[in-house]
């Protein structure tokens, strides 16, 4: 297997959907190429850290801030909308 | 097929129930709904517009749309994600009208093949994140995927971020499977290669990993 092949199928191996034999090969090359270890290992690593991160949190106050906003807003268009109004 | 699914993960039923009150006029079920998905629609419409007030115009204009149309949900998917397939449409109007000297869609072909393929290849140092403090880090983070275009950080905020799966991506995001995972490898090594120079271990920039693995392999 080519490094390129690796990369292509990199996302499948890192999401866990590829058949037995397509993840054994990719194991196998694992082994062996440095390089690839390097860029798999450190690609996973980018996607649990922006997972774990927590950014853009929405806060307490925001929150309960919008959600009265957006309920009034809901409860006004209906009552636009109901019939003789 | 199985793919990553970790945040969103409730019962269909019980998710269907509250959207079938709510269309028969219970504001109580509607509000639930708010309670339960208005972190992830605020994370969302961040991400794409990179910007705090209009992810909170975001939020309520996104909200208020499923209101106003909820008899025109189907129920053959997920309400979370047709309502994030509102919420990306909201926050990419928002992007186009700060924005308007480049045109912002998700379907722009991002002629970046070449940006994604690894140029640098260091290890890292075995802990990452705990080689700053928490406000460096989401500095550091925030900055980096802000780096990314719309369509490459967008999928992979709902694929990696929020938990969708590719289908549910695909689906929101009216993008076809074969374009949600070849757009979420590139934001995922553009992403790592853009991190490497925060997270490598000390003394190990350059050396043989300035050799990427895409070349011909032969080695």
């Amino acid at each position: 297997m080519k490094c390129s092949e690796f990369l292509n199928e990199l996302t499948n191996y890192l999401d866990g959907v590829l058949d037995a034999r397509t993840k054994s090969e990719l194991d196998d090359h694992l082994a062996w190429c440095h390089n690839c270890y390097v860029v798999c290992d450190t690609t996973r690593k980018t996607i649990e850290i922006y997972r774990d991160s927590e950014l853009y949190e929405l806060p307490d106050d925001l929150r309960t801030r919008l959600r009265s906003a957006i309920m009034s807003k809901c409860t006004a268009s209906k009552k636009s909308q109901a019939p003789g109004s | 097929m199985s793919t990553i699914q970790p945040n969103i993960e409730q019962p269909v039923s019980e998710e269907m129930q509250l959207v079938r009150r709510a269309k028969r006029g219970d504001d109580h079920a509607f509000e639930e709904l708010v309670r339960r998905y208005d972190r992830n629609v605020f994370r969302i419409a961040q991400h794409i517009t990179q910007n705090r007030e209009d992810a909170e115009d975001v939020v309520q204009e996104a909200f208020l749309k499923a209101y106003s149309n909820l008899e025109k949900f189907q129920e053959q998917s997920k309400f979370y994600t047709w309502l994030v397939r509102i919420a990306v449409n909201e926050a990419l109007m928002k992007l186009r009208r700060r924005k308007p000297e480049r045109t912002v869609s998700l379907d722009e072909e991002v002629k970046t093949e070449d940006d994604s393929l690894p140029r640098e290849v260091a290890d890292w140092s075995p802990n990452p994140e705990q080689m700053y403090n928490q406000a460096e880090l989401r500095d550091i983070l925030t900055r980096t995927i802000q780096g990314l275009p719309p369509g490459f950080r967008t999928v992979f905020v709902l694929r990696d971020v929020e938990g969708l799966s590719t289908e549910e991506t695909a689906d929101a995001l009216e993008l076809s499977i074969p374009a949600v995972k070849s757009r979420l490898l590139r934001a995922r090594l553009q992403l790592r290669e853009r991190l490497n120079r925060f997270f490598q271990k000390k003394g190990s920039s350059g050396g043989d990993g300035d050799q990427g693995p895409s070349g011909d392999g032969n080695q």
